[in-house]
């Protein structure tokens, strides 16, 4: 037999699919007596399985080459899946749609009234030097007063199960393409195993984002003219972009593909002619989306984009500025903020963090780097970040001339002890740590994908699982144990 | 449609079935030098005037050799017409305009390419050549295939279709052109009896030979095979098929009328001219024209959609 659960290591930190050395959890006990019934050859045959359906279904991301430019590479995939009991994922579901609902809350108020810096409970200095906060916004009310209509935050676990949200990506989250293939793909690959779990389907997400854009139109029509506006096809996420507009039947565009006249009305340009465009699935940062607002060399954008916006002549999703409350600095405030929009307590919990601008906190991180992650405001990735056990001294001497040079720009976090899955290495299954981006869509009403993306650190002992520095996926089950 | 979405189907298209031609040319070409005496001497250097190359061609190179030649058709990458170069072109296209194809058919092209690339050195042997053409060949007919069996025939499709076949007009038109002038060369009495293998040539690299024989049931002459590839509305590689295809497909799209009206005056000409009977020179000013028209068809459709 290839997989002995009897000698797979469960010490000292919390692992998604065992309590201890050989003993299953709960919902996991059919799939773990189900891979130790396999031999080597059954694996390599599974294995195989999965990588042809990758390969078939052309599932690629992009990686930057610097010699053979970019290309399309095979993104790597677990067939172990990561399983979560319903009745826990309920309470995350809920957190997230609490947390979602405030800071979209938050974001209007911004850009508007400011109640909450008037009210002493958010500091106004953080929001001058916010990079992400755009003047260019405020006065606005963008339609159903939300901004960011699609977010994607990550979730990991600590030793002892907790589960945190360690970020929220309010700008242009990628990765739920992913979460939908690799459900296509286990159930090529595992087609017995659907049968013996009640395994909550993931592939409403499409006809959901679907529906939550036409309600932004502001051209109230039975069809309303929907776009994913992409970089183009050199962009690392082209191929999410590519499928999710082929899953909803919506146009792929580029920049040059739109234009906006002079009653600032967007339009595409189209073999019939130009055709009115009423809402922007945008995927294109915020600087990029209009150079006669923002960078005027960007070759992305549409020019005037802004202004159509402005007019309320096209829906934005997400909309310019959302971006200012995914900073890390923000972060820190979460709890406040949803006690002062929705008097609740926060119920999915924040990583404790170290605000480096604040005096105290700061001469914690400088005494005690070397245990520390710190991560710059703004930068998303996994880039730009110190994981002080896992670093020299020079490179904890450079962070700490980083911070005392811009405060602001930083915060630190005890390091987590991310929990673990059993992933299948060669043949064996080895713990490696993993993370969850679920995706939170808000529109009329607010609704979370079943369970997310998990990603999943290939290197032995990392705890960085970007695509782009060595990470995988897994299918994520959300398996309801009652029916 | 998007207008860059239907830009790059077209052109997609017109590269995929530019390599397929390409690949047609050499191995015709191969074989009949192969049933050729030395002295008619056709030799490598009038495929580089089919393809216009002749300028571009020696500055690379001093003498249009076989190898050189096929070179040059196959693998240079400074040539923007060669068999990788097309294939390339036409995998860049295809990536972009991948969520409006079923996926098998980008795997099939994106395969194609790969292939293409790992064998096309051993096009430069005789030995390998003719199965790494045909598959080429072969690869390109199963894209043909496979997207005609399982893409939507929408209005992209009739891009890719308009790509096809203003493709094939124009190869169509170089081979006879550049042939005939070759052929009608004051034909001494030991080359007429070779002439028949070379219109038999012809009519082989763009399948036509089966076809022809069952169609004019004579002995292949010049006149007939003109006639054919020129006229023969139901063989799909003539210039009149392309033609009239062209035209159906336009007049299904929106804001035909400046394509379709040039697509209608080149069919006019075309069905005047009586080509078999013309001579060499005024053969040589006819093909100039059709050539010239399907460019001015291209340039409409260009402006109308793009």
């Amino acid at each position: 037999m290839a997989i002995r659960w009897g000698s797979y290591k469960v010490k000292d930190l919390y692992d998604e699919l065992l309590r201890a050395a050989g003993r299953p959890r709960p919902p996991a006990q059919t799939l773990c007596d189900h891979l130790r019934g396999l031999n080597d050859r059954d694996i390599e045959e599974y294995k195989a399985a999965a990588e042809t359906a990758i390969h078939v279904m052309g599932i690629s991301f992009r990686v930057y080459h610097e010699e053979e430019g970019s290309i399309d590479r095979a993104w790597p995939f677990d067939i172990i899946p990561r399983i979560i009991d319903k009745s826990e994922w309920n309470e995350i579901e809920a957190g997230l749609k609490q947390r979602v609902k405030a800071l979209n809350m938050f974001i209007n108020d911004l850009y508007n009234d400011q109640n909450i810096i008037k009210d002493g409970v958010f500091p106004a200095d953080l929001l001058s030097k916010s990079k992400n906060f755009l003047h260019q916004c405020k006065g606005i009310t963008p339609p159903l007063g939300i901004w960011a209509h699609i977010c994607g935050s990550d979730l990991v676990r600590d030793a002892q199960g907790k589960v945190y949200v360690l970020e929220d990506n309010l700008r242009v989250p990628s990765g739920v393409s992913y979460m939908l293939e690799n459900r296509h793909v286990m159930k090529r690959v595992f087609p017995e195993m659907f049968n013996q779990y009640n395994i909550l389907p993931v592939d409403d997400y499409p006809s959901q984002l679907y529906d939550m854009l036409c309600q932004l139109s502001p051209r109230q029509i039975e069809q309303p003219e929907i776009v994913v506006l992409t970089p183009g096809i050199f962009n690392s996420a082209y191929f999410e972009h590519a499928y999710l507009a082929q899953q909803m039947g919506a146009e792929l565009v580029e920049g040059s593909d739109l234009f906006v006249d002079d009653n600032d009305v967007v339009y595409m340009r189209t073999i019939e002619g130009p055709a009115r465009v009423d809402v922007i699935y945008r995927r294109v940062d915020d600087h990029f989306i209009d150079p006669e607002a923002f960078n005027p060399e960007s070759m992305l954008g549409v020019s005037g984009l802004m202004r159509a916006w402005k007019a309320g002549n096209v829906a934005l999703a997400n909309a310019p500025g959302s971006g200012v409350a995914d900073d890390k600095v923000v972060y820190a405030f979460v709890p406040e903020i949803i006690r002062y929009y929705l008097n609740e307590e926060m119920t999915l919990a924040n990583v404790p963090t170290y605000k480096c601008f604040v005096k105290e906190d700061r001469d914690y991180v400088m005494e005690n780097i070397e245990q520390l992650v710190v991560k710059p405001a703004n930068e998303s990735g996994g880039y730009g970040m110190l994981i002080g056990p896992h670093s020299t001294k020079a490179e904890c001497d450079k962070f700490r001339r980083l911070i005392r040079r811009d405060p602001r720009n930083y915060i630190a976090q005890p390091m987590l002890m991310l929990s673990t899955a059993p992933t299948l290495i060669g043949n064996k299954a080895e713990p490696r740590h993993l993370d969850l981006r679920p995706f939170v869509l808000s529109g009329k009403d607010i609704q979370v994908t079943t369970g997310g993306l998990t990603r999943v650190a290939l290197r032995k002992g990392s705890i960085v699982v970007n695509s782009s520095q060595g990470g995988g996926s897994k299918d994520t089950w959300i398996v309801d144990m009652e029916s | 449609m998007l207008s860059r979405v239907a830009s790059n189907i077209f052109w997609m298209a017109r590269y995929l079935e530019r390599a397929e031609n390409t690949a047609r040319l050499i191995n015709v070409n191969s074989h009949l030098l192969l049933d050729l005496p030395k002295s008619v001497k056709l030799g490598w250097e009038p495929i580089v005037d089919i393809l216009s190359a002749r300028e571009e061609f020696y500055q690379h190179y001093e003498q249009a050799d076989e190898r050189s030649v096929i070179k040059y058709m196959v693998t240079d990458t400074f040539n923007p017409g060669s068999i990788i170069s097309s294939l390339t072109a036409a995998r860049e296209n295809a990536r972009t305009v991948r969520e409006i194809m079923p996926r098998e058919s980008w795997e099939q092209i994106n395969g194609l390419y790969l292939e293409a690339k790992k064998h096309c050195q051993s096009v430069l042997t005789h030995r390998h050549r003719y199965d790494s053409l045909i598959s080429i060949i072969r690869g390109n007919q199963t894209i043909t295939g496979m997207l005609t069996g399982t893409m939507t025939h929408d209005e992209g499709y009739a891009f890719l279709r308009m790509g096809r076949n203003l493709e094939r007009g124009d190869m169509t038109t170089r081979i006879i052109d550049v042939r005939s002038a070759n052929l009608l060369r004051e034909v001494t009495h030991e080359q007429s009896a070779f002439e028949n293998i070379q219109w038999m040539g012809v009519l082989k690299s763009m399948s036509a030979y089966q076809m022809y024989r069952r169609e004019m049931r004579l002995r292949i002459n010049r006149a007939d095979v003109l006639k054919f590839l020129l006229l023969e509305a139901r063989f799909p590689r003539s210039l009149g098929h392309v033609l009239e295809q062209l035209q159906a497909l336009l007049m299904a799209l929106p804001r035909h009328d400046g394509p379709v009206e040039e697509v209608e005056r080149l069919q006019a000409q075309l069905n005047q001219a009586k080509p078999q009977a013309l001579k060499q020179e005024k053969l040589h000013d006819f093909i100039d024209d059709m050539q010239l028209g399907l460019i001015k068809i291209a340039e409409q459709i260009s402006k109308a959609y793009f």
